[in-house]
């Protein structure tokens, strides 16, 4: 990738100490509408920014590192309130690690990332093929798991129940005493309420037989995807009960402004970026580098 | 239907409230709330910006019948808008005359290529032709197996060879295998690739210049935020496109980057996907957009599917 400045730092250089002034806040509204920040959140940004101007004069420098603490506080407040800020599966007990999001998103691959990572961390692991539905899904996890030597809970009967499966392999999990089951879910748009129902259903299977589980349920939210992020956040919490957000594809040219309104308004913490279709491109969010590379132009 | 319009957008006709024209010094509140519908709906920054310029010159000076209100009437200016940029009438698939006809679909990653490569084999198929799906992506984990699965499950072959082949040598050798047995279309399944992916990039232009397509349809998924404009361009600029399949409209999203797409190609958009089973393909209808996009829903579609 070429020469990608920080848009900060660019600023920066050009104003030197001079005042924050209408024309840069013209430009950061540009900026933060084009990485999908949303008008809402776009105006309270600049709104507070406004509102520090005409009470003092700012110089730019300080304006920004103002900006920059703001956003990094809305994606920081869900970590913090999570009491983790890494997450990581527990030694000594069942973890459940679930995927959930709509269509196409990047869940089955990320899963194998995941598979990936547990294992290199010295974690025993194992996968639940629950999308049953899409074509050649279980195919596709199946190679995760030659990839990464990770066992595979699967039925390739068509229109197998996702439930029995994951039941299924939460047995399998506890005979063989593994650490982390990743539950691979069929992509579903939130607004389908039988498919929603579905997760419910996933849900409550879960919860019966590992009631002692340590387990996640995680959003996978494509960075591409524009102001229904939210909306799909806001829907699956309420379906497959979400304790946090798994972004992807981070390696395109979208920012993932998203995930603003999606920690500020469904109160989730991002946990994982995907930067990449290859097992190691996964990373563990970093609050920081996301509002550095979001204030980056192009 | 201007009605529930303009109820939606309560704010732009509150602006002419008590005139009774539309002009310079009252279009301005009301473009400010168009512009923010667009945004929501994903529209791309500068295709919203284009855009409203454009609408304010229509606006202005726009003669108000009695009886209209100027509120109503800007909304219906807005709308029509929207339309004409959209492209009026539906576009149907190429069909070219030397046979077979050629098809590369191409996009980004996830966005519903493979599944709309089924799609359109089966409504081919039912429109009595012989279409043949070639599996020209060795990348993605099983991404053949599925292709092969949907064929079977549209009753349509699917030619496919060993993932160690480049995707341009099977979509030839797919090519050839059509003409030697007279299929009338082809259809060319890639993967999924970033339009800032220099490598990827090239490799279609390999694609395209292998099997010579007729169209090369840009699948996007419409829940696709902003750089719907810079995706569009790109594959424009590097590939060329000569339409679009908008998917996953069975959803909420609002499908701005319908607008982004038609503005920054100027191609038209063939198809949205409304489902993931094979069936769920309709044509695309401007109208039904444009109310989608300013926020009204999808009422006709969903009229329709009932
Ligand atoms: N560039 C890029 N591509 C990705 C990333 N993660 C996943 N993909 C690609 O996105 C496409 C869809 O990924 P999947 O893992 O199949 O997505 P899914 O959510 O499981 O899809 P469904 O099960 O069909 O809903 C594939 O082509 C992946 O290779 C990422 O971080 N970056
Ligand atoms: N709800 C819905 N889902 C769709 C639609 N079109 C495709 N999908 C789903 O979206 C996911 C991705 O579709 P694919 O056809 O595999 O996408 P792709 O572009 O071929 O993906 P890659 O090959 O990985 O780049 C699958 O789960 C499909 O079932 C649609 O119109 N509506
Ligand atoms: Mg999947
Ligand atoms: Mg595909």
């Amino acid at each position: 990738e070429k020469t990608r400045k920080g848009f900060v730092t660019d600023l920066l250089e050009k104003l030197g100490d001079d005042p924050l002034t209408p024309e840069v806040l013209d430009d950061l509204e540009t900026l933060l509408l084009r990485a999908d920040a949303g008008v809402s959140a776009t105006d309270q940004i600049l709104e507070s920014l406004r509102t520090k101007l005409n009470e003092e004069v700012v110089e730019a420098s300080e304006g920004l590192r103002f900006l920059k603490e703001q956003l990094v506080n809305v994606l920081e407040k869900p970590i913090k309130d999570s009491g983790a800020d890494l997450l990581s599966p527990q030694k000594g007990c069942l973890n459940i690690w679930m995927l959930v999001g709509v269509n196409g998103v990047g869940k089955t691959t990320t899963l194998g990332k995941l598979a990936s990572v547990a294992k290199r961390s010295g974690f025993s692991a194992m996968i639940a093929a629950a999308d049953t539905f899409r074509a050649a899904a279980v195919q596709q996890v199946k190679v995760w798991g030659d990839r990464t030597g990770v066992e595979v809970i699967a039925n390739e009967s068509k229109n197998a129940d996702p439930a029995s499966i994951v039941f299924d392999a939460i047995g399998a999990s506890k005979s063989k005493n593994i650490d982390l089951l990743l539950v691979d879910t069929a992509g579903r748009l939130q607004t389908k309420n039988n498919l929603m129902e579905e997760l419910k259903k996933i849900r409550k299977i879960i919860d019966k037989l590992a009631p002692k589980a340590n387990v996640e349920s995680l959003l996978v939210l494509d960075s591409s995807q524009g102001q229904n992020g939210l909306r799909q956040a806001l829907a699956f919490a309420d379906s497959a009960e979400l304790t946090g957000v798994i972004l992807t594809k981070l390696d395109g040219s979208s920012k993932g402004g998203v995930a603003m309104a999606v920690a500020s308004e469904a109160k989730l913490p991002v946990r994982f970026i995907g930067a990449g279709e290859k097992i190691r491109d996964l990373r563990p969010f970093n609050s920081f580098e996301f509002i550095e590379a979001l204030l980056t132009v192009r | 239907m201007f009605e529930e319009l303009t109820n939606q957008f309560e704010d732009a006709v509150k602006a002419f409230k008590g005139e009774a024209k539309i002009s310079e010094e009252n279009v301005d509140e009301a473009l400010k709330q168009v512009r923010r519908a667009l945004l929501d709906a994903d529209v791309s920054l500068s295709v919203v910006k284009e855009f409203i310029d454009e609408v304010r010159v229509k606006a202005v000076g726009t003669e108000v019948v009695r009886g209209i209100d100027p509120g109503q009437k800007f909304i219906q200016v807005v709308h029509e808008e929207l339309v004409n940029v959209m492209g009026g009438e539906n576009d149907p698939l190429a069909n070219s005359e030397e046979q077979p006809t050629v098809i590369l679909m191409a996009g980004l990653q996830g966005a519903g290529k493979t599944t709309a490569t089924a799609k359109l084999g089966l409504l081919l198929k039912e429109k009595n032709k012989k279409p043949l799906l070639v599996a020209a992506d060795t990348y993605r984990p099983a991404a053949i197996d599925q292709l092969v699965t949907l064929g079977k499950q549209i009753d349509v072959e699917v030619f496919n060879l060993s993932s160690n082949l480049k995707p341009e040598e099977i979509a030839k050798k797919g090519l050839e295998k059509a003409k030697n047995e007279g299929f009338d279309t082809v259809l060319v399944d890639t993967a999924g690739r970033l339009q800032i992916d220099t490598d990827m990039m090239g490799e279609m232009v390999r694609i395209k210049e292998a099997v010579q397509p007729d169209e090369v349809l840009l699948v996007v998924d419409s829940m696709i935020g902003q750089e719907a404009a810079d995706i569009t361009r790109s594959f424009h600029e590097k590939v060329g496109i000569t339409g679009a399949v908008l998917t996953k409209l069975d959803g909420d999203s609002r499908g701005g980057a319908a607008l982004s797409i038609r503005k920054i190609s100027g191609k038209p958009i063939k198809f949205i996907g409304t489902g993931e089973k094979v069936e769920a393909l309709q044509p695309f209808y401007p109208e039904r957009m444009a109310s989608r996009i300013l926020g009204m829903g999808d009422v006709l579609t969903l009229v329709e599917k009932a």
